[in-house]
């Protein structure tokens, strides 16, 4: 069924694109909760090729290459970009940019306003919200989507970028020493020959794949206990309104003062079943104490969230891993953006809970891939 | 894990009801004697469990001396009314703020113990120590909460029928009772408390924490209390019942528009839990951010559950822990979650008697000296509350009523239970044919039926006991009693598991037995035997006479005349009392004339031509004319044969049901006119057993293990099962490994209705299992 899915909606534009797509060159993702959009600049622009080109397409590359943050909301990843990457024989920049789903409407005025559909392209997009918002794209800014299966893009998407990074820091990485607070730190990783491997995209909710090659692929599981889950209970336990505040609250407080730890209940480690006194018996369960409830701060409750479904989150892709018999996880999605701390937490958790069986391994642009997986249909049809 | 960690704050809103006065007769029964104390207190209840003897009156049958038998009367056997010592379990399970009230109650009424300790286990059992020890004068000894909570489970899957259920919020009975299996291992207990814990048990002594989770019952509480300012943990349950995730939760529609058809994920999948709640500026209602919670908890759970099953290849879970005891709400949702995740291959169980799992552990731990996993028990329904007796969800009316005290009273059996060898498959054997809990028609019948019956049974009782004084009172507490427990199973019928005829016959039993009526029927069956035994040679000589054809015939006509005598069914009971002339004679011309209901006599007749069975095993039901005229020809006839023949009768009384007291000394004196029948005995080719059982039913997963012994080794290759209770309500579709005949007349115009038929028509089922099935075993592939 999806292989049909992906079959139907190629097949009109391989026959389009048998020679270059014109400029510009997007790829879209259209999360529950974030859009995600990556752009291709390209910098070997001939002096012919700048003559014929058109306003529109210029003033679009100036203000997205020339700017970092777009409106209210909007931001480019500048630490992200990828330079003098070469794509279809064109050379060029590729850059990073979100803003969150719920601004979509502007971004399509803008389109609007900028006459993106006069370009006569093609947007490539996937995530749910190509599905949700192609009548949008049609009515508000005369653009016609081309949808693609996320899961498809996100495979595609990391095993594209993994394989271009060459310099600057690694793509893929992980730490080092996990259990050791002191001794952790972040070491890159060479993902050459990476299958089997289990593949967990934590965005509002979570999906778990096992990867056995770039076409054979398998969702084994998701849980709705995601970056949406951490917000939303922080925007409601704590009253912030940001991921960044909620991240930024959670790096100060103490979240063994909201949950009830195996030492809490037996004094120490509970040497029947072997679980250590500091493991998490049971998440929130101090808040179960009126006491307790009233003792505890913002900054406690938003970093035992964070907590509860990174540890969630790791506990469900460790059985995953031991069911699929898989042994290196990768985690991204934009849950992970600028976390390190629930990067270490399952870094650690995988570690420890698999006596060393798991790695858990992390790569720089998180939660751009499906957007990047978007944009390689566009340039090279499956 | 634990699931009373913190919990306390919920105890001080029942301050006021501390003074409550205990009602004796009713709670914390059998005190004098109790021994071997264990509790365990949880975070809002605590279960206190002890063991008993009951000193309770049995009708015991005697044969009177050759000697002296002349000159007292022409009865063939007295009757006497013994005291009997039995053991008995009693657990009580109540609110924590009155455990100050019930430990004063427990020490002033405790006379002859020499208890020096009591078991204890639970988060609580720290906290109150101190209160108990000084209290009751008995050492604490600390068990582990899990070992006891394994112990316990164990316990209530191999003694109790029907405790495991799978729940169904929508269907026409909500719990649906799966029969007790003849292997429990191996199983996984998901514990849900304030955090998870996942054991894999493999057997008794053997169980593994494989896994857990810290997002359990505590973390619903926690979270809950903070995002709803609500304290307690079943008003958050109330909010959650009552509100709509979809305005919190991000569901797949929300970010697909519709479902995400290549993945199969409908749009009404949450996407993201509370994902919502991070762009709306508005607030929620509490009931629907409690809802969400209870999803997202109860997926959670249930994922890992799945997953935990899988990778340890395990197809029963059983869910328990504070998070599900006795909350519809939450077995709802874990249900949903185990279904979606598992796509129907795994079923979530929920246990009748979950809340009682510790205490019954702790209590098996300080009793393993007395070995009680060698007996078998049974639950009694008498002493017992039954499931949801004091859920608020469930039945309002009744919390106010009793209290807020449930019980379980278990009887130590005589004999080891177990199944009949010659079962098809034992996995599968479901004792009764109609679940009335499913069957509203039936059950409305039925619970009209045994009410109308009451006051004829309280006759019954109080005419066996004409020397007693105080007998009016207890007839008169019997009948409050059986009526209140019909009335509770009219709102519950699941209360006591499956509702079924069997269940409402067993549950009067045990009633009648509560208050020392143990046999209210001895008299009329020693009347009726006496009489019946002198019509024997009589009825065998006429027999004689017929034609071997002719003879066949006469002897199913007489099984079936003889069955007509049965004191459990209105329709005959009326007839035995108006016309005390009605005789053997009489019930034959009442049978309905073949073609019978169900009629496979012409096969029977063929069957009869060929070689003689092996050994029969004959159920039989009635005393008197039933077990005397009718089934003794037959068993002569099939001795004849060359046949061996065993006669399961009941270990104990149940209405007018021929007991295995009886039956010894009723056979004896036939063996004393008859040389069949003697030499049978001389030479062991006719065995009387006991079923172990004392119900006019017959489950056939629950029978002696002497029973079983003796079937296997007499090469049994013929079933027998007579009467209405044993071959209509119960094993009419029980498929045996071996030849089967079911005999049954229905006495009953309701039932006789809807199988088709009318007043004693017959039912007459020979059965052959399909070929090949009983080979299987034997010969190699």
């Amino acid at each position: 069924m999806k292989l049909l899915a992906v079959i139907e909606t190629s097949a009109p534009l391989s026959s389009l694109y048998h020679i270059m797509p014109s400029f510009p060159w997007f790829g879209m993702d259209i999360g529950g909760t974030l859009v995600k959009l990556v752009y291709f600049e390209p910098k070997d622009i001939t002096a012919e090729e700048e003559q014929e080109e058109v306003e529109n397409l210029k003033s679009i590359r100036r203000y997205l290459t020339s700017n970092t943050a777009y409106g209210k909301t909007g931001i480019r990843d500048v630490h992200l970009e990828l330079q003098d990457l070469t794509l279809c024989g064109r050379t060029g920049n590729l850059h990073f940019i979100r803003f969150p789903t719920h601004d979509l409407p502007a971004f399509l005025q803008m389109g609007r306003n900028k006459h993106f559909s006069s370009l006569h392209t093609t947007l490539c997009a996937t995530g749910g919200g190509a599905y949700k918002f192609e009548s949008d794209f049609r009515t508000m800014a005369d653009l016609q989507l081309h949808k693609l299966d996320e899961l498809d893009c996100l495979i595609r998407g990391v095993l594209y970028i993994d394989s271009v990074v060459s310099s600057g820091p690694s793509e893929c990485y992980y730490f080092e020493n996990p259990t050791d607070p002191d001794r952790c730190i972040q070491k890159p990783y060479t993902l050459e020959n990476p299958y089997p491997l289990l593949l967990v995209n934590i965005g509002s909710g979570v999906s778990i794949l096992a990867v056995y090659s770039e076409t054979n692929y398998k969702r084994v599981t998701g849980t709705s206990l995601g970056g949406g889950t951490f917000l939303g209970l922080c925007c409601l336990l704590t009253g912030c309104s940001t991921f960044e505040e909620a991240l930024e609250m959670a790096s100060q407080g103490e979240s063994t003062r909201v949950d009830k730890l195996v030492r809490d209940i037996y004094g120490g480690n509970y040497e029947r079943f072997g679980l250590p006194g500091w493991a998490v018996a049971s998440s929130f369960g101090n808040m179960m104490s009126k006491d307790k409830r009233e003792s505890v701060s913002k900054e406690d409750l938003a970093r035992a969230t964070l907590v509860t479904i990174t540890n969630n989150i790791g506990s469900i892709t460790r059985m995953c891993a031991l069911n699929e018999n898989i042994e290196r996880v990768v985690f991204v999605g934009n849950f992970l953006r600028v976390n390190t701390l629930s990067m270490k937490l399952l870094a650690y958790a995988m570690d420890y809970w698999s006596k060393g069986q798991l790695k858990a391994l992390f790569l720089q642009h998180e939660g751009y891939f499906g957007a990047v997986g978007a944009l390689l249909e566009l340039l090279h049809p499956a | 894990m634990a699931e009373w960690s913190g919990l306390h704050s919920s105890t001080s809103r029942h301050t006021m009801d501390k003074s409550i006065t205990l009602p004796p007769d009713e709670i914390f029964r059998n005190l004098e004697n109790a021994k071997r104390f264990a509790i365990d207190i949880g975070g809002s209840l605590t279960k206190l469990a002890y063991y008993s003897t009951v000193q309770h009156k049995v009708a015991k049958v005697r044969s009177f001396d050759h000697a002296t038998k002349e000159a007292t009367s022409d009865e063939l056997y007295e009757i006497s009314v013994q005291e009997e010592v039995t053991a008995r379990l009693h657990f009580i399970k109540f609110e924590n703020a009155y455990i100050e009230t019930c430990l004063d109650f427990v020490r002033d009424h405790l006379v002859n113990t020499d208890t020096k300790v009591i078991k204890a286990t639970g988060g609580g059992a720290h906290k109150f120590k101190e209160l108990i020890e000084r209290k009751l004068g008995l050492r604490v000894d600390k068990e582990d909460e899990m070992t006891c909570l394994i112990k316990g489970c164990n316990f209530v899957l191999r003694n109790i029928p029907h405790e495991a259920f799978v729940y169904a919020k929508h269907a026409d009975s909500e719990f649906r009772f799966q029969t007790t299996q003849p292997d429990i291992f191996p199983y996984l207990l998901v514990n849900i408390g304030s955090g998870v814990s996942i054991v894999k048990v493999e057997s008794e002594d053997k169980f593994e924490r494989i896994g857990g989770s810290s997002i359990g019952g505590g973390t619903f509480w926690g979270l809950g209390a903070l995002l709803t300012k609500t304290k307690r943990f079943d008003e958050l349950l109330q909010l959650a019942s009552k509100g709509q995730h979809t305005s919190v939760d991000m569901l797949v529609k929300d970010i697909y528009g519709g479902s995400y058809g290549s993945l199969g994920l409908t749009g009404d999948l949450i996407a993201s839990s509370f994902g919502k709640s991070a762009t709306a500026d508005k607030g929620f209602p509490k009931e629907d951010m409690a809802k969400s919670l209870l999803h997202m908890i109860s997926n959670d759970i249930g994922q890992l559950a799945c997953l935990y099953a899988k990778l340890h290849n395990l197809s029963r879970v059983y869910f328990g822990g504070f998070f599900i005891r006795g909350h519809p709400v939450t077995m709802h949702t874990i249900t949903y979650s185990i279904n979606f995740f598992t796509k129907g291959e795994v079923q979530a169980l929920f246990l009748r008697h979950e809340g009682y799992l510790g205490a019954i552990g702790a209590f098996l731990k300080g009793a393993e000296e007395d070995n009680p996993n060698q007996y078998s028990w049974g639950e009694n329904y008498a002493g017992s509350s039954g499931l949801m007796s004091v859920s608020p969800d469930m039945n309002p009316m009744q919390r106010a009523r009793s209290g807020t005290f449930d019980m379980l009273e278990m009887d130590r059996l005589e004999r080891k239970l177990v199944n009949l060898p010659l079962l098809q498959d034992a996995s599968s054997y479901i004792p009764d044919t109609v679940d009335l809990a499913e069957d509203a028609l039936a059950r409305e019948y039925w619970l009209y039926c045994f009410e109308e019956a009451l006051d004829g049974v309280v006759k019954r009782a109080l005419a066996s006991q004409p020397d007693m004084p105080e007998a009016a009172e207890r007839a008169e507490k019997f009948r409050q009693k059986y009526r209140h427990k019909l009335q509770t199973l009219r709102h519950q019928p699941f209360a006591y598991g499956s509702l079924t005829v069997r269940s409402l016959l067993d549950t009067r039993e045990h009633c009648l037995n509560e208050f020392n009526f143990p046999d209210p029927y001895s008299k009329i069956k020693q009347r009726e035997n006496d009489m019946a035994l002198k019509y024997y040679q009589k009825v065998v000589k006429s027999l004689e006479e017929l034609s071997w054809e002719e003879r066949q015939f006469a002897l199913i006509r007489g099984v079936l005349a003889g069955n007509v005598f049965d004191w459990g069914a209105k329709a005959v009971s009326d007839v035995l009392e108006s016309e005390p002339e009605f005789g053997f004679e009489q019930a034959k011309r009442k049978l309905e004339e073949r073609p019978w209901l169900v009629d496979s006599y012409d096969q029977w007749f063929e069957r009869l031509k060929g070689p003689p069975h092996k050994c029969a095993l004959f159920f039989v039901d009635n005393s008197g004319l039933d077990i005397i005229l009718g089934v003794m020809p037959f068993v002569r006839e099939l001795l004849s044969r060359g046949t061996e023949v065993v006669l399961a009768s009941n270990s104990a009384p149940a209405l007018n049901d021929v007991t295995n007291g009886e039956l010894q000394i009723l056979t004896e004196s036939i063996a004393a006119m008859d040389p069949v029948i003697q030499a049978g005995l001389r030479e062991d080719r006719l065995t009387l057993v006991q079923s172990g059982s004392s119900s006019p039913c017959l489950d056939l997963s629950r029978l002696d293990k002497v029973l079983a012994m003796v079937v296997r080794e007499r090469k049994t290759d013929l079933v027998i099962i007579e009467g209405m209770g044993r071959a209509i309500h119960t094993n009419y579709y029980a498929m045996l490994s071996c030849e089967s005949l079911k005999m049954a007349v229905i006495k009953n115009s309701w039932l006789a209705d809807r199988l088709g038929g009318k007043l004693f028509s017959v039912v007459f089922k020979y059965e052959v299992p399909a070929a090949g099935h009983d080979s299987e075993a034997l010969t190699p592939p």
